[in-house]
């Protein structure tokens, strides 16, 4: 029993806490909440949480400032679940070391995903994938390859490099500044619009539609996120 | 190697001319040359063209041929004036300036206009047009430029008083209209000529053929001239390498005296023969503060005259001319002087030296130039001490008188103890009495007094008057010198603190209207105390306007006054608007009573001063002119810091709001998302549980708490179009992810609806804010599905039109009722009366045109026919598409 993961939701309103406990034993994880950033704090310093759902408006602090101080404690990924929809709040958020995002109101299934695909990159963490399956495309980080029903995928150094960076942590968002700066190591003046085209070119050979992309979507204004395919 | 830099001013003055139209000015060296006629004959040439020319004003006198070359073009009705029970025509500036032509004839440019016409002088209304930036066409003759009149005048012997400044004609292009005097005389005599009556016997002598050759030669000289200096301009604001004497100016010292416009006429050909800058100066001497108003008004005039001329001018108080002059020669490097050598009679250039002869010599680097001044000076009063009445009045004497027999009775009660001798040194008591503290005349008077007393009243024989004893005359002569030496050296020291007086008195009026100004904080504070302070300083009246919503408002005025009358508040209005002064004593709109000076800074006009005289004299002494531009200037950067203060204050309290505002929106939307976000994920959860009876319920409780989302998202993004809060976060976007996004988060609500996506992946970027243009899509969307027919499907594409790419959604359905595509983007307006009354708060539509315009972006709607439905278009102007992104960096 006491190996499923630990989840703990902060947030200052019962109602959503009491929800996300459903949702989340539902899903048999186990949960502890915080009501405060204090309480956070003491809870993840104790019990080593695998993930952290943190609300930004809480009572005592600003949740923002609470992410650095909970990287340091604990080696939890946090799942930021907030009404704040400003990009600029995303990505400070995402810059200071948040693993993804979710605005309220939310959708139940999308939340648990990305639950699970932050529990998957501290698993990958621990253990360190080097292969990675989206659906059923294979992306081999370390032999340069993409298969795709058992057939290569040719793709220029630029095009791997950003999918490959995309499949390091699957399910998750990357930013465009993560992004420019893996794939555009050296260039002084990276612009987004040249990891759009990229990334157009990318869908082009990796997605059955590349008009109604089902792989690799967008973030709005934050980054991409690599998604196993749906059905 | 020489530097071969473009002179800035030649370049400022190519800059300005640009956006200015030209000028274009046939030239003529006497009247009937046919320069209408040219003038006419190249209009139509442009005419031909395509180039639209109008007449403004042309005088045919009724001559066939001319009037026969006025038909083909449109003819600008004339303005109607009615002056002194008779009606005069004139050119209608304000109807042409309308009418923007392209090119417009204005004939006659030296004609002087009807009194309460904009501009006393037709030129001015041509520098007008030529600044809104229309050509010009126009005619003068020679003898009406203003620096060439007196030298016309001198052969000729007719004086016009109709002159146009030298600057107009600097800038235009000249085209000389010559015909042989010969012919000319011939044309006279056939009464081809147009003479004014009045003038046909003045003008008898005028037509003689040596005067008409000197004329012409003049006339060719002047337009060759006018090359020379547009080449001069062209070079040096192109640096190409060329010779010119950059190095000569020239300096012309003005005086009282008549004459002096010759002398600065003198100055301006000189110095346009040397290419050189030129400035007219006027030393303001202790001696000139009690220049009478005739005199001052001389001085005036003579420096306007040198301003139009194209001249600097300058004021300088010195203790003398001499001295002034020479410090500002020095200043100024003048290498040429020009000064006139008035007749003055032998004896005062015994006493005071000839100023001239001590210029040459003191002067060794600068070339002067004496010219003989005219004759004409009115009698001032001769010296006082030859009337009587004067002296019987002048209380001066009268102490002198005093002090010379309070001596005598002092001397007198002393003269047994005191030695004769000494007696006589108790006399330099009122010599020196009267010197110092009258003047010379006085120490001479007391001198004289007393060694009449001395004689009478101490030396023997006592009681008579005698010549006979030497020690006598020795006592008459030392007293006397006494009395020169003395006056001389307390004049000096008077004069001395006189002009520091004057320097003192003028900073000190400068330093305390700044203490003054600098002591208020609002405008209107700022603005009544300016009033007051330059009432107070030049005994005027006062007034201040500042621009508002509907023209120039009276802000301030001291002595108090509510409003200013039409005329005026032309004058001042103008004088806003063009930076220049205007009213009594300046240029234009003369017949105010006013003169309005502009408060500029460097970057713009803040407002306009007026000034005035109660008896409507002329408002500022030519003296005082140079201390109110001081003032003004510091008036207009009180004022500047003034509206910088005012507009910082705003500016906090504009942010202020703001960061309300911010945290207003902030938290209603969140305290209105989370119970929503409890909601939504409640029906998630009872969905997932649900058994097949309830599912429907379910279903119907989340589209609804969807809808609801959907509301609150759209009233706070409505919040911040109403309140212009938003902030453009503009980034390249592909509109393939911006469309696959939008449609992924409508999905729920345009169930039943099939998306059919037409956005070819070739189509450039466009570059918009992701989330504003995401809300964007998401209402229109929204407003597809809930209008189109069930079943039908609804199409978004996107195709690229030269200048522009175009997003279209498009739905199957009733369409937008005809007439009505417009309004259906306003705020709570849904389309009544029709099928587009489902649900919805009519919000969507206005929130995609606010964000949308925020964006750069245009929305429309329209109907399609096949099939039948609605299209909702994006429109990206070519501005927001990203192209030329370099392939090797992909």
């Amino acid at each position: 029993m006491s190996n499923e993961p630990l989840i703990l939701i902060v947030d200052d309103e019962i109602s959503i806490r009491r929800l996300l406990r459903a949702a989340l034993e539902r899903a048999s994880f186990r949960v502890r909440d915080a009501q405060s950033g204090a309480e956070a704090l003491a809870i993840a310093a104790a019990e080593d949480p695998r993930v952290v759902l943190l609300d930004l408006g809480l009572p005592d602090r600003d949740g923002l400032e609470l992410i650095p101080v909970l990287r340091k404690q604990c080696r939890a990924a946090i799942l930021i679940v907030s009404a704040r929809d400003a990009t600029e709040e995303k990505v400070s958020a995402l810059d200071l070391g948040a693993t993804d995002y979710v605005t309220k109101p939310f959708d139940t299934e999308e939340l648990l995903a990305r639950v699970r695909a932050a529990i998957r990159h501290r698993l990958e963490d621990d253990g360190g994938q080097t292969l990675v399956r989206i659906g059923t495309m294979t992306i081999d980080l370390l032999g340069h390859s993409v298969t795709r029903d058992g057939r290569e995928i040719h793709l220029t150094p630029k095009e791997f490099a950003a999918l490959a960076e995309l499949a390091r942590f699957p399910g998750r968002v990357v930013t465009h500044q993560h992004l420019l700066s893996t794939v555009w190591p050296n260039d002084y003046e990276r612009h987004i619009e040249y990891l759009r085209v990229l990334i157009r070119n990318v869908r082009q050979k990796i997605e059955d539609d590349p008009s109604r992309p089902a792989s690799l979507v967008n973030e709005l204004g934050v980054g991409y996120r690599l998604k196993a395919m749906v059905g | 190697m020489t530097e071969e830099r473009p002179d800035p001013d030649a370049l400022l003055r190519a800059t300005a001319q640009e956006g200015r139209g030209r000028l274009k000015v046939f030239l003529g060296a006497a009247p009937g040359v046919g320069k209408t006629y040219e003038m006419l004959s190249d209009g139509q040439a442009r005419l031909k063209t395509g180039v639209d020319v109008v007449v403004g004003i042309v005088e045919t006198h009724g001559r066939v041929e001319t009037e026969a070359l006025t038909r083909g073009y449109e003819i600008m009705p004339r303005r109607e004036i009615a002056y002194e029970g008779r009606t005069l025509t004139e050119m209608d500036l304000d109807a042409i300036l309308d009418r923007r032509p392209g090119l417009v004839l204005v004939d006659e440019l030296a004609h002087t206009n009807a009194p309460g016409s904009r501009h006393p002088k037709r030129y001015q209304d041509v520098e007008e047009l030529l600044a809104a930036g229309i050509d010009v066409y126009s005619t003068i003759n020679i003898q009406h430029i203003e620096s060439l009149n007196d030298v016309v005048a001198s052969f000729t012997r007719v004086r016009v008083r109709e002159t146009v400044p030298d600057r107009v004609l600097e800038q235009a292009e000249i085209e000389v209209v010559d015909i042989p005097p010969d012919e000319l005389i011939e044309r006279l005599k056939d009464g081809k000529v147009y003479i004014p009556d009045e003038a046909t016997r003045a003008l008898s002598h005028f037509f003689s053929k040596s005067n008409l050759s000197a004329l012409r030669e003049l006339a060719l000289r002047r337009a060759a001239q006018a090359v020379d200096a547009q080449m001069l301009d062209y070079v040096r604001g192109h640096a190409l390498a060329g010779t010119w004497a950059g190095s000569e100016r020239v300096l012309v010292a003005v005086s009282e005296l008549a004459g002096a416009d010759l002398l600065v006429r003198s100055a301006k050909r000189l110095a346009d023969a040397l290419h050189a800058p030129w400035t007219a100066v006027f030393i303001e001497t202790p001696r000139s503060k009690t220049f009478e108003e005739p005199q001052q008004r001389r001085i005036a005039s003579v420096l306007n005259l040198a301003s139009q001329l194209g001249g600097m001018v300058a004021t300088l108080p010195s203790a003398s001319v001499l001295e002034g002059l020479k410090s500002y020669a020095r200043e100024a490097r003048a290498t040429q002087l020009i000064v006139g050598k008035s007749a003055r009679s032998r004896w005062f250039e015994l006493r005071h030296g000839s100023v001239v002869d001590r210029l040459v010599r003191e002067t060794p680097d600068v070339a002067v130039h004496v010219l003989p001044l005219q004759q004409q000076e009115e009698r001032r009063p001769r010296s006082r001490w030859l009337r009587w009445p004067d002296i019987a009045l002048d209380v001066g004497y009268l102490v002198t008188l005093l002090v010379v027999a309070g001596v005598t009775v002092v001397g007198f009660m002393l003269s047994h103890i005191l030695a004769l001798g000494n007696v006589a040194l108790l006399y330099l008591l009122p010599v020196m009495v009267g010197s110092t503290m009258y003047g010379l005349r006085h120490g001479l008077f007391a001198g004289l007094a007393s060694s009449i007393a001395y004689n009478f009243f101490f030396l023997p024989p006592v009681g008579s008057l005698t010549v006979s004893n030497p020690e006598n005359v020795v006592t008459l002569v030392v007293l006397l010198g006494v009395a020169i030496a003395t006056s001389h050296l307390a004049s000096r020291a008077r004069v001395q603190a006189d002009v520091a007086g004057m320097s003192a008195r003028q900073n000190a009026a400068i330093a305390g209207f700044a203490r003054q100004v600098a002591s208020v904080r609002t405008t209107e504070e700022l603005a009544q105390a300016i009033c007051a302070e330059i009432a107070r300083l030049f005994e005027v009246r006062a007034t201040f306007l500042m621009p508002s919503s509907h023209g120039l408002k009276l802000v301030a005025a001291y002595p108090p006054e509510d409003r200013l009358a039409t005329i005026e508040m032309g004058a001042a209005q103008w004088s806003f608007d063009r930076g220049q002064p205007a009213g009594q004593g300046s240029d234009t709109l003369t017949a105010s009573d006013w003169l309005f000076h502009p408060l500029r800074t460097a970057t713009r006009t803040l407002g306009v001063i007026g000034v005035a005289r109660e008896d409507g004299a002329h408002p500022v002494r030519p003296d005082q002119l140079q201390l109110l531009m001081s003032l003004i200037d510091q008036a207009a950067i009180a004022l500047e810091r003034g509206a910088l203060e005012e507009e910082m204050r705003n500016l906090s309290r504009l942010r202020e709001r703001d960061n309300l505002r911010e945290a207003l929106l902030s938290s209603v939307s969140h305290d209105l998302r989370t119970p929503l976000t409890a909601i939504i994920a409640s029906i998630d959860d009872l969905r997932a549980r649900a058994n097949r009876d309830v599912q429907g319920v379910v279903e119907n409780i989340g589209a609804e708490a969807g809808r609801l989302n959907r509301f609150v998202s759209n009233l706070l993004d409505m919040a911040r179009v109403e309140a212009g809060a938003l902030r453009l976060r503009l980034e390249a976007v592909d509109l393939t992810d911006a469309v696959a996004g939008a449609v992924h988060d409508v999905r729920r609500i345009l169930e039943g609806h099939a998306i059919e996506l037409d956005v070819s992946p070739g189509l450039p970027l466009v570059r918009v804010d992701p989330q504003l243009f995401h809300h964007c899509l998401l209402n229109l969307l929204d407003n597809a599905g809930r209008y189109a027919d069930p079943g039908t499907p609804i199409t978004v594409s996107a195709r690229r039109t030269p200048g522009e790419l175009v997003l279209s959604i498009m739905d199957e359905g009733a369409g937008i009722p005809v007439g009505r595509e417009r309004e259906i983007f306003e705020t709570f307006r849904r389309i009544e009366g029709s099928d587009r009354s489902k649900g919805g708060t009519g919000l969507g539509l206005a929130i995609v045109k606010g964000f949308a315009e925020a964006m750069g972006l245009a929305v429309d709607a329209d109907n399609r026919v096949d099939p039948r439905g609605a299209r909702f278009n994006i429109h990206f102007p070519e501005r927001l598409l990203v192209r030329d992104l370099a392939e090797e960096l992909l």
